[in-house]
């Protein structure tokens, strides 16, 4: 099976799941979970032969002509992602079919997951820098409509614009640091350019490399300073937050750091941004998360702190570290999927998300209530759970960090710490606590609604007891992949007791001690975050866009006056000045002139036909006249045009020189009647325009006859015109064949043109508008 | 503006399908001959211009073949279309030219290639933005 076709297989179902979901409304979740779970289940499939030190590579053919290729590797690192997207994609449709049922226009929606769920896979699975680029950007774009797919509310669309707008830019600046990256490889292909990191190292494009790519996977995974579009996104239905915003497509940009480590692991500047930003991040994201009272507000701050874990552990670059990404990776994903979908169940069944509003709910859903435990116990990192050995690891390996070890240990340690009041505060405000009086009786969770986050948390749980299954099978070819050379670390829950065991208990009784005085730590967080967080991210955002916003409407206010004649006299000076200044750096080669003589007495009676006509034009004392005299003139040229056999301009031109007679006629009509209303300074002043313009025109022609350029390009195409495009009429080859992109930018700008003339002379205005 | 002159009607009524005509042959004979899809659409606009000269924009709207959105947009489909066809066939340049020749037997040889359809694809676009505006400034009256 070739990973082409699953990718296409995903797509094609991307654009089938709407009609499903139509016609099988009660079953659809299900039935759309079957060929994701069947393409993770050929991933499983390929598990032994990946870890057997083997990859799959594909490469197809797709722009050959400028060396672009679609290609796909399927290594540890990409074999743990796709695992992650499809297994979790699955249970997440599962959920959503059952979850989406009260919605409108469900139908789209799954439309948009499925695509996403590919694009996602497409992301992970490409070796090629803009095939990659592409899916990342795919991702974005499918992100934005889930988000903002409750569009009737403004908050969501605004959230929605936000994350587009964020990741957009971080989109373009990754685009830009591919290019440079490819500048002294010459390739898009991440494998050649793996084989050979001196090359970068050498090269002066490395810096601005860096940091564009930074920028591009920062904004993507919400890194500080730009995490604050994350929690916004919370506006999306839970079955969104749970598969993009806590799996998958804000690890994009981890994806892509450990993707690259191989390439840039030489590099101390590598190592030094990924290791503070990822710190600050992981600091931030748990602080905010103390004093947030919406759950999933809460779980999106929990998530950037973890992302923030995941890109300080790589740049934290110790073999402890690089285990720990991989682990923690794995425990995050299933425990924060896990919560986002238990946090939609509740809001679900009791109407709400408001911490203040609910519990004692283990009275009505006693199966929610253990499932959502356990993964709150991983979360805080507590044993049996996988998340007890990934928080272990990551202890270890801030103990073990060179040079900046206390900082990222005190950072670390603060950051579990308030996660462990958070999932404290979680487990015991929602299902114990107050005795609240529910206007209806919450009930638990149907099966599919829960079958998601049972599995999730189960396996969580197995992984916790036999951490060794995953060890050689996922955790050795992704070390491969990612920081070749670096051992596995045999993982388990007992290490004996050590200095990391002491932080874990010290982590997790300041937790409960947090949470024992649950109220003065409320208020203090609460305190410092009104007296030094005044400004929020999110707003300076939006103050900024509207800004921008507001500043463009002047410029365009400048710019765009209206007034078509100041539009000519901008044209017309901006040009003369341009190419003046280009004629005065060509030296001047006098031309000869030639004998009056020799030139046929036709073009006499010609030009004079021309000037007399121009000369009419601007003496006119009707409208009318002016339009025939101005037809006058492009007739004299036409003819000219026929006599150096330029016959299809000449056609062209008298057909446009007749239509702009009559359309004149036309118009003439409703405008008012011919006055002199301009007056004698203006009359000078466009006198004066007319001059430089038609004098540069004239240098211009007069010069390029003396000129003589090595290759005419017209040589190429009278050459070229019958042989390479069966045809032997220039003008319609280079149009039609040669030049044609230019040619359809052209009729779409005269379609929209067309278009745009008819909204203005149907739309009519309301008398004071 | 409606010219109220019955040589004016009769002779559009008799130049419209001859216009006609001609703006195709000056579309298929561009590629070799003074021709081509933009002169061609620019005749077959002023075809049915010269109809709502003669009878009045709102008789010319009704007539079948004025449906310019329709032109306009089928235009611009054609020519992305012309420039997709070759990347369906396996050459993986957008936009290059893929000729084909059917024979006519005894008579001559029909030369069809996709630039011929992105030219019918400038037609229409032309032809179809000619009607829109014309008949629409005509309408005002």
């Amino acid at each position: 099976m070739k990973l082409l076709y699953l990718l296409i297989s995903l797509y094609v179902l991307a654009f089938a799941a709407p009609f499903i979901n139509q016609y099988l409304r009660r079953f659809s979740g299900w039935i759309l979970s079957i060929i994701p779970l069947l393409v993770f289940a050929f991933f499983i499939t390929k598990i032994s032969y990946i870890s057997a030190g083997e990859i799959v590579t594909e490469k197809y053919a797709w722009i050959s002509f400028i060396g672009l290729n679609l290609s796909f590797t399927l290594d540890g690192l990409s074999l743990l992602f796709a695992l992650l997207v499809t297994g979790i994609g699955g249970l997440i449709l599962i959920y959503a079919g059952y979850y989406m049922r009260t919605y409108e226009k469900t139908s789209r929606f799954f439309g948009y997951l499925v695509f996403f769920m590919a694009s996602m896979l497409g992301l992970v699975l490409s070796s090629n820098l803009i095939g990659l680029f592409v899916f990342w950007e795919l991702t974005s774009i499918s992100s934005f409509l889930l988000i903002g797919f409750k569009h009737e509310k403004p908050e969501a669309r605004d959230a929605a614009l936000q994350a587009l707008l964020i990741t957009g830019l971080g989109g373009l600046a990754l685009l830009a640091g591919f290019v440079l990256l490819s500048i002294p490889y010459g390739t898009f292909e991440i494998a050649e350019m793996i084989a050979n990191p001196s090359l970068l190292s050498e090269s002066r494009i490395f810096i601005p490399a860096l940091a564009l790519i930074l920028i591009g996977a920062f904004t993507k995974s919400a890194i500080f300073p730009f995490h604050f579009w994350l929690p916004g996104a919370m506006q999306a239905p839970s079955p969104v937050s749970a598969f993009l915003h806590s799996a998958t497509m804000v690890k994009a940009g981890i994806f892509l750091l450990a993707r690259l480590n191989p390439l840039m692991d030489w590099s101390e500047l590598w190592f030094y941004s990924l290791s503070i930003f990822g710190a600050a991040t992981m600091f931030v994201g748990a602080w905010f998360s103390i004093a947030q009272t919406d759950i999933k507000k809460i779980l999106a701050y929990t998530t950037v702190s973890a992302l923030g874990t995941l890109v300080l552990l790589i740049g934290t670059n110790t073999t402890y570290s690089m285990n720990a990404f991989l682990i923690f990776l794995l425990v995050h994903a299933f425990y924060k999927a896990t919560l986002f979908m238990m946090a939609g169940n509740i809001e679900k069944k009791t109407g709400t998300r408001e911490m203040g509003f609910l519990g004692n709910l283990h009275v009505y859903m006693p199966v929610a209530t253990i499932i959502m435990l356990l993964a709150l116990l991983s979360m805080s990192g507590l044993p049996p759970m996988l998340g007890f050995i990934g928080k272990e690891l990551i202890y270890e390996a801030s103990v073990n960090a060179p040079g900046a070890a206390p900082f990222i240990l005190v950072m670390g340690f603060f950051a579990n710490t308030f996660m462990v009041f958070v999932s404290a505060r979680m487990a015991f405000d929602i299902f114990w606590g107050d005795k609240i009086r529910y206007s209806r009786k919450p009930t638990e969770p149907d099966v599919s609604l829960l079958t998601g986050p049972g599995l999730l948390v189960l396996l969580s749980l197995f992984l916790g007891l036999y951490p060794n299954v995953i060890e050689n099978s996922l955790v050795t070819p992704a070390l491969k992949a990612i920081s070749p050379g670096t051992e596995t670390i045999s993982l388990k829950i007992w290490h004996g007791f050590n200095l990391v065991l002491m932080l874990s208990a010290i982590t997790i009784l300041l937790g409960v001690i947090l949470f024992v005085y649950k109220d003065k730590t409320l208020q203090f967080a609460n305190f410092i975050n009104l007296k030094y967080f005044r400004a929020r991210f999110s707003k300076t955002f939006f103050s900024l866009i509207a800004g921008f916003l507001n500043f463009t409407k002047k410029k365009t206010a400048f710019i765009q006056h209206g007034y078509h004649r100041f539009y000519l006299m901008t044209i017309f000076l901006a040009a003369s000045a341009l190419v003046w200044y280009m004629i005065a750096r060509v030296p001047f080669t006098p031309v000869q002139i030639e004998d009056l003589r020799t030139i046929p007495l036709f073009y006499f009676g010609v030009t004079a036909l021309i000037v007399i006509a121009a000369m009419a034009t601007i003496l006119a004392k009707s409208r009318l006249i002016a339009f025939i005299s101005v037809g006058l003139v492009g007739f004299g040229i036409a003819i000219i045009f026929i006599t150096f056999s330029g016959v299809d301009l000449a056609i062209t031109m008298i057909m446009v020189e007749t239509l702009m007679v009559i359309l004149g006629a036309m118009v003439v009509y409703h405008l008012p009647k011919y006055l002199d209303f301009s007056e004698t300074r203006s009359r000078i002043r466009d006198a004066i325009i007319a001059i430089v313009f038609g004098s540069f025109m004239t240098t211009l022609v007069i010069k390029t006859g003396s000129l003589s350029p090595h290759d005419k390009i017209s040589d190429f195409f009278s050459l070229n015109s019958y042989p390479l495009a069966y045809g032997k009429n220039i003008v319609n080859v280079i149009l039609v064949d040669f030049r044609s992109l230019d040619t359809m930018g052209e009729i779409t700008v005269l379609a929209l043109a067309a278009i745009g003339i008819y909204a203005l002379l149907k739309v009519k205005l309301k008398p004071g508008e | 503006m409606i010219m109220r002159s019955e040589i004016l009607k009769i002779a559009a009524l008799h130049l419209k399908p001859l216009l006609l005509v001609l703006s195709l042959i000056v579309l298929y004979r561009g590629h070799n001959e003074p021709g081509g899809g933009f002169v061609g659409g620019l005749l077959a606009g002023t075809a049915f211009v010269l109809h709502g000269m003669a009878f009045g924009a709102e008789c010319t709207k009704k007539l079948p073949l004025v449906k310019p959105f329709l032109l306009i947009g089928l235009g611009l489909m054609f020519s992305l279309l012309s420039g997709f066809i070759v990347v369906l066939f396996g050459n993986d340049m957008f936009m290059q030219g893929l000729w084909i020749n059917i024979p006519i037997p005894g008579i001559t040889e029909l030369k069809l290639g996709t630039p011929l359809l992105f030219d019918i694809g400038v037609y229409l676009v032309v032809a179809g933005m000619l009607m829109l505006v014309m008949l629409s400034i005509m309408e005002e009256d």
